[in-house]
């Protein structure tokens, strides 16, 4: 074997493919081996980084330095310079290393750096190799729980650990399991929802790109849990590379057999399958996506029966998000234990956020849950780009709730921000900066909603329609006095009365952006003529 | 993958596409399950969905054209009317829309003189607005076909169309 004395990453995902991230591979493999270095150099891919908008991004080990913006002509001066002569080339590197660790604010306010849980290998494995997936302890975990676990066991053991859906609506995930486990009929079904959708966030993609296997993995613990012998990974159409990567580490975990009948010599038989979706946000309703995958219009069902009870093919089906799912092999590898030491009490474990907008270094994160706001856009976003003054954020995507200023240090957590009215949702977080304007935001939202308003339930329909042509109104500085109270009054009805969420979730932006906005929105108010 | 992504509609002639649709059909016979699936597939041989593929996908899979043709409709993927070689899809999800995302639109829509949901004369491009492509620390963001671009300018938008033939 060679020994090889430093390892150069780069990062392929859909953001740095088109940046032209294959070009760069290119180049490196190349130049290295023109160098006569191929023999103590090794060129490996691997998935997102975490950094986003900065162009290729490259790290060489064991240095831990981080390159971005980097094209094919950069790349003679860097292997020269920095693998050849063993100095970095200042010119291309990032000042600050991204965090790629999970912070805790200690009550003394002094910052402790812990491990991640969801993104351990995102960055650092080749999402396209079973082999340093396994390397990296992977599959350890379905290998516990087939051997040395029963599988109302390994239900209670992601019961104890206090794990709920990541996908927004935070239901405790080892209760979800249960149900299905009690219920009576035999033929069971997981579904890794993989629709995402929620505008600014792409964690799951990052995830599905990154650590492909980890997902492979939780979705045999959950089928192992539950007793399903199927699963469903519904991705969104637009993520190529995530389904090719997805078809890739199927095919490879069937010929190690980890997946199919039979596996690791046990009982246990399962199979995943890959649907694409078509476009449709209202898909992310578990209901909806279920109607999608058998076929037909993505219409949310009547709740109840629940999917736990009669889902796909009215058979106990469970829907998990992408997220929830990579939690599972760290809980059931490490003890519940171990992952309550993460997090708050009432939410312990990690969160993966996608920080966008006018911060300094737009990303993906992982931190616990609990971590302020603050600590978020300052830590890990860098703070405000161009040194501005924050204005407030939307934290939770389009069905989120904008967050001003006064909210920058309440800690953030499924439970908590409910106090405050607001949600984690889909872990989305659109910083804005004193420049931004709110009526123009509050206009793309409601846009979105009108447009993916399925037309089932009239008050979604209708309502969404008329939220559009106020916000339109006041976005062109004719507003009526009365058009506030409406915003309130509409999206209220819509809350109380629509189908399913879509509909339900209005309420929270508009009502969070008067509640902190209310004088920007008033200005927009058409004035009398005097 | 890649592969199957891309469109041939251009290079042959439509009549010459339906044994292929039929061998498609064949592999999910009966299967209303696979509508989806089988719709993405005849839109990849196509580059839309004629009547004639709709009949033809109803009776293969044992469901009704009335109901095809509400799931096509209902899903942003699927066209009824035939677009043009390269599809221009441009973001307008909340990071792209605050980022430029309508003066990217408004640009193109000039440039080729052309709607939303339009194609050009020449049947070179359509274009579609498309809500958040997961692409949002690049905002504005457009896709070109499968390609992405990001923090896009309208002043290298002419530049980007160009190479598409």
């Amino acid at each position: 074997m060679n020994m090889v004395r430093s390892h150069v990453l780069i990062s392929i995902d859909a953001g740095t493919i088109m940046a032209g991230a294959r070009a760069v591979e290119e180049a490196l493999v190349k130049e290295i081996a023109s160098q006569g270095l191929a023999e103590e150099i090794a060129v490996l891919e691997t998935g997102s980084i975490g950094i986003t908008g900065r162009g290729v991004v490259v790290v060489v080990y064991p240095e831990g330095i981080y390159y971005a913006g980097v094209t094919p002509n950069d790349v003679p001066e860097l292997v020269e310079e920095h693998l050849l002569k063993g100095r970095p080339l200042k010119r291309l590197m990032l000042a600050e290393a991204p965090k790629r660790y999970v912070i805790k604010r200690e009550k003394t306010g002094l910052l402790k750096e812990q491990p991640r849980v969801v993104l351990r290998n995102s960055g650092i494995i080749n999402p396209e190799s079973i082999d340093e997936y396994i390397a990296a302890q992977g599959y350890e975990a379905i290998a516990k729980a087939l051997t040395s676990m029963t599988p109302e066991e390994v239900i209670s053991e992601v019961k104890s650990s206090g794990l709920s859906g990541r996908g927004g609506a935070s239901f405790p995930t080892g209760l979800k399991w249960e149900f299905a486990r009690k219920a009576p009929d035999p033929e069971k079904y997981i579904i890794c929802n993989a629709d995402e959708g929620e505008p600014g966030t792409f964690k799951d993609r990052l995830i599905l790109e990154g650590d492909p296997h980890k997902l492979i993995e939780g979705m045999l613990i959950a089928g192992y849990a539950v007793g399903a012998q199927k699963g469903f990974v519904y991705i969104r159409g637009e993520y190529t590379l995530s389904t090719e990567r997805m078809e890739k580490a199927i095919t490879e975990a069937k010929a190690y057999g980890l997946l199919g009948a039979h596996i690791l010599d046990s009982d246990f038989s399962f199979d995943i399958f890959i649907m694409k979706g078509a476009g449709a946000y209202v898909c992310g309703e578990e209901t909806a996506l279920i109607e999608s995958l058998e076929g037909r219009r993505g219409h949310p069902r009547n709740k109840p029966p629940y999917p736990v009870t009669e889902g796909l093919w009215g058979k106990p089906t469970i829907v998990n998000n992408v997220e929830t799912l990579a939690n599972i092999p760290e809980i059931i590898k490490n003890g519940a234990t171990w992952f309550k030491a993460y997090g708050t009490e009432k939410c312990p474990g990690t969160k993966v956020y996608t920080i966008l907008g006018h911060v300094a270094t737009p990303g993906l994160i992982e931190t616990e849950m609990g971590t302020t706001l603050r600590d978020i856009i300052y830590e890990y976003g860098g703070g405000i780009k161009e040194g501005k003054k924050f204005k407030g954020a939307l934290v939770g995507g389009a069905a989120g709730a904008f967050l001003g200023p006064d909210m920058l240090d309440v800690q953030m957590d499924f439970v908590n921000l409910k106090e405050y009215a607001a949600v984690l949702g889909s872990g989305a977080i659109l910083v804005m900066n004193e420049d931004a304007s709110i009526v123009e935001m509050l206009k793309s939202v409601l846009h979105f909603f009108k447009h993916e308003s399925c037309g089932h339930c009239v008050p979604c329909r209708l309502g969404t329609a008329q939220l559009v042509e106020i916000v339109d109104r006041l976005a062109a500085h004719e507003g009526k006095k009365e058009d506030l109270d409406k915003l309130l009054k509409i999206s209220k009805v819509m809350r109380d009365t629509s189908f399913c969420p879509l509909g339900q979730s209005l309420y929270l932006p508009i009502s969070s952006a008067l509640k902190y906005f209310k004088d920007e929105i008033l200005s927009h108010v058409k004035q009398a003529a005097s | 993958m890649a592969v199957e992504n891309q469109c041939c509609c251009a290079k042959t002639n439509e009549a010459e596409l339906y044994p292929e649709l039929e061998k498609i059909i064949t592999e999910h016979h009966g299967k209303p399950e696979d509508l989806i699936m089988v719709l993405h597939k005849a839109q990849n041989l196509f580059g839309y969905l004629p009547r004639k593929a709709q009949e033809m996908v109803a009776e293969g899979l044992g469901v009704s054209l009335n109901e095809v043709y509400g799931v096509i409709t209902f899903y942003a993927f699927f066209s009824t009317v035939p677009k043009g070689r390269h599809s221009i899809k441009v973001c307008l999800g909340t990071s792209c829309y605050v980022r430029g995302g309508q003066r990217v639109i408004e640009k193109i829509k000039k440039e080729l003189s052309l709607k939303v949901g339009g194609t050009t004369e020449d049947r070179r491009y359509s274009l579609d607005v498309v809500r958040c492509i997961g692409a949002c620390g690049l905002s504005p963001a457009m896709l070109v076909d499968n390609d992405v671009y990001g923090r896009v300018k309208t002043t290298k938008l002419a530049e980007i169309l160009e190479r598409y033939e």
